[in-house]
């Protein structure tokens, strides 16, 4: 019997978590009960799906770093307009994944590094969700509030979404032919221009999926806190690069993994638990953060050599 | 067989005394502070009050623990999970110094479905649930020009030195100065600057202003303006003028020196960041059994003439003057809002 590379590199990262699960239910026997696991994760869920956006441009080689700046332009939006009067909400969200679209289309027709542009996004992104909000505040829209706090029987509403993220994503990613030629985008793009494929509009799509994805996790997040502020998720561009690559993705070669993302996202979420129960002195917290981050890396970059070698063989 | 008896009715004499024991007290409870942000002096002061307070009451065995967590990146999202894990870790009371004061709502709305006792202060949050202990920061600006018109019956022309621009602090200290000279028509508010809270940017912001200005009789301030301010006098040349002070160490030093030199007079205002060990008490007092009301305000630290050697000799360098509270001046707080 033989273990596919994919579920490799699937392992580590769940094993990770199931190991910082262990270690944050030793430390706290309280969290291991609905409630318990509902507060551990439930901030955890808007952070996976701004990871699964992260992902999705990863996947075409490119790099977002205006994930956190746009989230928390949905997010006040969310709490601005979609509260208010739903209509021009709703309006605002397709413009921002329609630019999204274009950023993708800039990218690729200008050869821009994506890098570059995406961070200049980031200060538009930041100055229009200042506009909107210039201090504090905003209302949730009920329905948000409401899906955020319900509670299913039996498994809370943190585990229930972060597994229909990973199923949904999974499927669009892994399994659809849309998902084959995003990571082939990534892959080899000539090969997939070679088969007559406009990846233009490859590139284009994946980004508007991108903000899709993204605004999703702003309503989510907002659904979580009641309010927003201009800068309220401005951590999220590095916990989603961090958060892909933990879950077993890679910078280049479309090589990602949206069941990985969800995980990664989680691990990280609990990793500041775990390191508040310790009792960690904050000064030395975002440090102990990336060890953390170092550790897994580094077990995977061992990981790649042995499959490496096997391949060799 | 003997000794085995005698241990289950110890056990059973402390199962039924200790509950009982517990209700009568709060020897059992822990607190937790929740903290946003400590990169300013004001903000390191409020730590180490609230360190040596809630250490003296733990030995006293008042509450059972009261931690202290900072968040690192002064980041909302941040302290709403930092909120979470101690509900999971099961603290009775959690104070707040916010990053937001909606944006932990959420978090704080699911403590008290936990059954926790809120207390905000300083950075306040808006959630019902919870307790806010605010500071009357437009009562606070309206004693400046009070003190003046008392000083300077004559009346005269008044420089406002502002904070920073949106944030409500700010609007609120503003607004006490605005009412406080419709009350009194004798001052007039001829130029306003932004001084950040900070003697360098109010210096640099006094001496752009200064020369197009007529001769000024006072100047009221937000605090940690008011030595920035007097440096401009001093470089243009021009007599100083009443400077309300903020309660900073190097403010308070500067006031001092022209105290002994010339016989100079003003007055100090400002928060003490002792507020921090308010709040604490007034957790105790909640998880106690006491009825206190949601929204309390908390006294600003005033110092004058009479008393600024006491207070100076209390401040640390580079410090900010502070007060910490005993369980007295709690219920005092707690008894006045009634």
């Amino acid at each position: 019997m033989r273990i596919s590379t994919g579920t490799i590199r699937l392992v580590i990262p769940a094993a990770s978590l199931a190991l910082l699960l262990a270690a944050v239910f030793y430390m706290q026997p309280r969290a291991m009960s609905y409630t318990g696991l509902n507060l551990l994760f439930n901030l955890a869920v808007p952070i996976a799906l701004a990871t699964v956006a992260q992902m999705l441009i990863m996947a075409v080689n490119d790099l977002d770093l205006s994930m956190g700046a746009f989230v928390s332009f949905c997010a006040c939006v969310t709490a601005t307009f979609l509260q208010a009067s739903p209509a021009i909400g709703v309006l605002i969200f397709l413009g921002a994944i329609a630019a999204y679209a274009v950023i993708g289309v800039v990218i690729h027709v200008r050869e821009l590094p994506s890098i570059v542009v995406t961070l200049g996004m980031s200060f538009v992104w930041g100055g229009l969700a200042v506009l909107m909000l210039p201090s504090p505040g905003g209302e949730a829209p009920g329905w948000a509030r409401w899906l955020m706090t319900s509670r299913p029987p039996f498994v809370p509403m943190a585990i229930v979404a972060s597994i229909v993220i990973a199923l949904v994503t999974h499927f669009v990613i892994m399994r659809s032919s849309v998902g084959v030629l995003i990571r082939g985008v990534g892959g080899n793009v000539r090969s997939v221009e070679r088969a007559g494929w406009s990846v233009i509009r490859i590139r284009a799509g994946t980004y508007a999926l991108a903000g899709f994805f993204a605004v999703l996790s702003g309503i989510a997040l907002v659904g979580l806190t009641t309010s927003a502020d201009a800068n309220i998720a401005l951590r999220y561009t590095l916990l989603s690069i961090a958060g892909v690559i933990l879950g077993g993705g890679e910078f280049v070669g479309g090589k990602v993994s949206p069941i990985g993302a969800v995980i990664g996202a989680l691990t990280l979420t609990l990793a500041g638990s775990f390191l508040s129960f310790m009792r960690i002195p904050p000064d030395w917290q975002i440090g102990a953060q990336g060890a953390i981050l170092i550790v897994v890396l580094g077990l995977r970059l061992l990981l790649n050599r042995l499959e490496k070698r096997e391949k060799s063989r | 067989m003997i000794i085995r008896k005698m241990l289950f009715a110890s056990v059973a004499i402390a199962c039924v005394a200790g509950p009982v024991s517990a209700l009568a007290d709060t020897s059992g409870k822990k607190i937790a502070l929740s903290n946003n942000y400590a990169g300013n002096s004001w903000r390191q002061a409020m730590l180490t009050s609230w360190d040596k307070i809630t250490k003296e009451a733990v030995s006293k065995k008042i509450v059972a623990a009261a931690d202290p967590f900072t968040t690192a990146e002064n980041q909302a999202t941040e302290q709403a999970a930092q909120i979470q894990n101690m509900i999971l870790q099961g603290y009775d009371a959690i104070v707040i110094n916010a990053a937001s004061p909606t944006a932990l709502n959420g978090a704080v709305k699911e403590a008290c479905n936990a059954g926790i006792t809120v207390v905000s202060f300083d950075g306040i949050v808006t959630e019902p649930c919870a307790w806010r202990i605010a500071v009357d920061f437009k009562a606070m600006g309206e004693s400046q020009v009070e003190y003046l018109a008392k000083k300077l019956p004559k009346g005269g022309n008044l420089l406002e030195i502002r904070g920073l621009a949106g944030v409500s602090v700010d609007d609120e200290i503003h607004a006490g100065i605005q009412a406080g000279v419709r009350k009194n028509p004798q001052f007039k508010v001829v130029g306003a600057v932004n001084g950040d809270w900070a003697q360098d940017v109010a210096q640099r912001a006094v001496a752009g202003i200064l020369p197009s200005l007529p001769e000024i009789t006072a100047v009221v301030t937000q605090g940690g303006d008011g030595y920035g301010a007097a440096q401009a006098f001093a470089a243009a040349n021009r007599p100083t003028p009443t400077i309300v002070m903020g309660n900073r160490e190097d403010e308070l030093v500067w006031w001092k020196q022209q105290k002994d030199k010339n016989g100079y007079e003003t007055m100090s205002v400002s928060i003490a960041p002792g507020v921090s060990t308010l709040a604490f008490w007034v957790a105790q007092q909640i998880l106690d059994g006491k009825q206190v009301k949601k929204d309390l305000v908390v006294p600003f630290l005033r110092i004058d003439q009479g008393n600024l050697e006491t207070n100076l000799a209390g401040t640390q360098k580079g410090g900010v003057a502070n007060v910490e509270y005993s369980l007295e001046d709690a219920q005092k707080v707690i008894s006045a809002a009634k």
